[in-house]
């Protein structure tokens, strides 16, 4: 049985799930206690009390550090914070904590943590509260990286990161918070490093996570009724580890890809994406993988220049046209 | 208390001896990258950990080798680390600045100035929701008193009241600063008023005097009182580093100090209420050298790790 619930709610269900089932789960972040911005939170202090609910003062670098001392003891710590740019007050714990301490010191421990952040545009929400940072994270080996479009596999993504035993930084797009979507009932489990073809198509493969994977949607809804362009949409879902074979599989069939990203294009994951693609398939190719994303800049507050910056389902429309059009020229 | 007395003497001594030895096995170029040895601060861990429990955690700086020596782990798979070999504690993957051995509750040796702050303080979390009764002591220099991680575990761990213990290890010296250029206040105890933590500053080169200190902390830590902030005062014989070319410190102040090395004034006290003679004291100093002898031994006896695991313990990114 599934139900229409939100994104944040969907979320909330995985995390009472794991509570319930493992009392070495905790959840340890800012404004937990009161519910969280998309009721993401709600009612689990109440149900597990605030030795397993812990709010913290605005101090990012013992939230993570806390949580990784805490991993290494025996807890499954889901550390949160707002947003995603606070965590860069907390990067030196998570690169080199939690990211490193398994390797550093020989597998004799693991780093058993989620770190939950809210990231992307969201109405003028301006430049330290914008931003999408998934490269940074998944430049550093040691951390799995989680971007979920859709409320199901935002649910079973979190159990799955939960009972993952390497740190999961784990990102929610501000946009999609309060989505609403189809969500089974009762406990399972999205395996990480999988992704899924949203939409199957024959002429040019649309890679995008989080936000950019809804927009891929209505972008691949315009190109066929306007242009006849099938697109076969993959909802990447998890970063690192990368599903490249099910990426490979698609481009091999369309030979041409787009990759998506609200993020900038410039030294962003579309590009390790892209050369993923461009090591494994040259021969094959149509046409240079392109890339979509934010402009160069920082996110601006008024909303033309946010939107200006921002890609949305257009650009997403004129790159898959452009990729079309190209016709390899004979050599 | 006397038997106490003697197996902390001979833990001190073993570390002595072990660290003047991986100066010299250093400059002979044996060990790669660079090591930071704990010689004339011996007291502070031995004394602090002498207050612990088998089960508890301490979490080490980046001048560790004392502190896991003191949590006792073995001067052979010690030695075998800063060797880079596969028998090392943690496999050659961390080396010097990284020995760890967490079956024994040393949660790491760590090169990020206080982030072992955090980690205790995360560890102490972890202890009380469990109901373990275990405490977690984080050893930091007094460098580290000015990282904010420093400020928010003080905060965080005295607001939760959690069993941590911070050992601020007051060696002077931040790498090559004198301590009195970089930190607004002369006694460090007074950092800990700000954070309503009890602060004591205790004579670090006094092994009686840490473990005294460290027992009632760790008693308050453990009975559900929070943390307690030790400065324990002490003295790096070395430079920062083996190599360092110490230009930053006067011979006057080095030999002030050599004057109050911990070793020989614990063996004072020993020598005077009889519960060491002069040959058993050489007994103790022999043995830690054949000790250390044998480590060295078994370190370079043993293997490198297999190239061909190199990206063992790290996550499949596919």
């Amino acid at each position: 049985m599934s139900r229409q619930i939100s994104f944040g709610q969907a979320t909330l269900e995985a995390m009472q799930y794991a509570m319930r089932r493992d009392d070495r789960v905790i959840v340890i972040g800012e404004d937990i206690g009161w519910g969280g911005s998309f009721g993401q939170f709600r009612g689990l202090l109440d149900e597990f009390g605030p030795q397993r609910v812990v709010d913290m003062p605005i101090s990012e670098a013992i939230i993570v550090a806390a949580s990784v001392g805490a991993a290494v003891t025996g807890l499954r710590p889901v550390a949160s914070m707002s947003f995603v740019e606070f965590t860069m007050g907390a990067m030196d714990e998570i690169v080199n904590q939690a990211a490193k301490l398994r390797f550093m010191f020989g597998d004799q421990v693991t780093v058993p943590m989620v770190l939950r952040a809210s990231d992307g545009t969201l109405r003028s929400s301006a430049a330290q509260h914008s931003e999408s940072l998934e490269a940074l994270f998944a430049h550093i080996p040691g951390l799995k990286v989680v971007a979920p479009s859709a409320p199901a596999d935002a649910k079973g993504l979190l159990a799955a990161a939960i009972a993952d035993d390497d740190p999961v930084v784990f990102l929610e797009n501000k946009k999609i918070g309060s989505m609403r979507g189809d969500v089974p009932e009762g406990e399972y489990q999205v395996p990480l490093g999988r992704a899924e073809i949203r939409r199957p198509g024959n002429d040019v493969t649309v890679v995008a996570y989080s936000i950019m994977a809804i927009h891929g949607e209505r972008a691949a809804r315009q190109l066929a009724d306007e242009h006849e362009i099938e697109v076969e949409l993959v909802d990447l879902r998890t970063l690192v580890p990368l599903d490249i074979e099910t990426i490979a599989d698609s481009v091999r069939r369309t030979r041409r890809a787009v990759v998506c990203h609200e993020a900038w294009v410039s030294g962003g994951y579309g590009a390790e994406i892209a050369a993923r693609i461009t090591e494994e398939l040259f021969d094959e190719l149509e046409a240079p993988v392109t890339r979509v994303g934010a402009r160069p800049t920082h996110i601006p507050f008024s909303p033309p220049l946010e939107r200006a910056v921002v890609p949305q389902h257009e650009e997403i429309v004129d790159a898959v046209l452009r990729v079309v059009a190209h016709r390899r020229q004979a050599v | 208390m006397t038997r106490d007395l003697r197996s902390i003497h001979r833990t001190m001594v073993r570390i002595r001896v072990f660290e003047g030895r991986v100066q010299q096995l250093f400059l002979e170029r044996k060990l790669p990258g660079f090591v930071h040895v704990y010689t004339g601060q011996e007291a502070v861990a031995v004394g602090v950990c002498a207050a612990l429990r088998p089960d508890d955690y301490i979490t080490s700086t980046h001048r560790g080798h004392g502190h896991a020596i003191a949590k006792g782990v073995g001067l052979d798979r010690l030695m075998a680390e800063l060797y880079g070999k596969e028998t090392g504690v943690c496999r050659g993957r961390g080396g010097s600045m990284h020995v760890a051995d967490f079956g024994l509750g040393m949660l790491g040796a760590n090169g990020i100035v206080a982030a072992g702050c955090g980690l205790a303080t995360g560890a102490g979390l972890s202890a009380l929701y469990r109901g373990s009764g275990q405490v977690a002591v984080c050893f930091f220099g007094e460098g580290g008193v000015n990282k904010g991680m420093f400020h928010e575990a003080a905060n965080f761990a005295t607001v939760k009241r959690l069993p941590v213990i911070f050992a601020c290890e007051n060696n002077r010296f931040a790498q090559y600063t004198g301590f009195e250029r970089t930190t607004s206040v002369a006694d460090l105890a007074r950092r800990a008023d700000g954070y309503g933590m009890p602060g004591v500053t205790v004579d670090g080169n006094d092994v009686i005097a840490v473990l005294q200190a460290a027992s009632d902390a760790v008693q308050a830590a453990r009975g559900g009182d929070g943390p307690t902030f030790l400065n324990l005062e002490t003295y790096r014989f070395g430079g920062h580093f083996v190599g360092d070319a110490e230009e930053y410190r006067t011979e006057n102040q080095v030999n002030a100090w050599l004057e109050r090395d911990p070793i020989p004034r614990l063996e004072a006290h020993l020598r005077s209420d009889d519960t060491l003679d002069s040959g058993a004291r050489d007994d103790v100093w022999s043995d830690a050298a054949l000790e250390v002898e044998e480590a060295e031994r078994f370190a370079e006896e043993s293997p490198y790790p297999d190239p061909a695991a190199a990206l063992e313990g790290i996550l499949d990114r596919r």
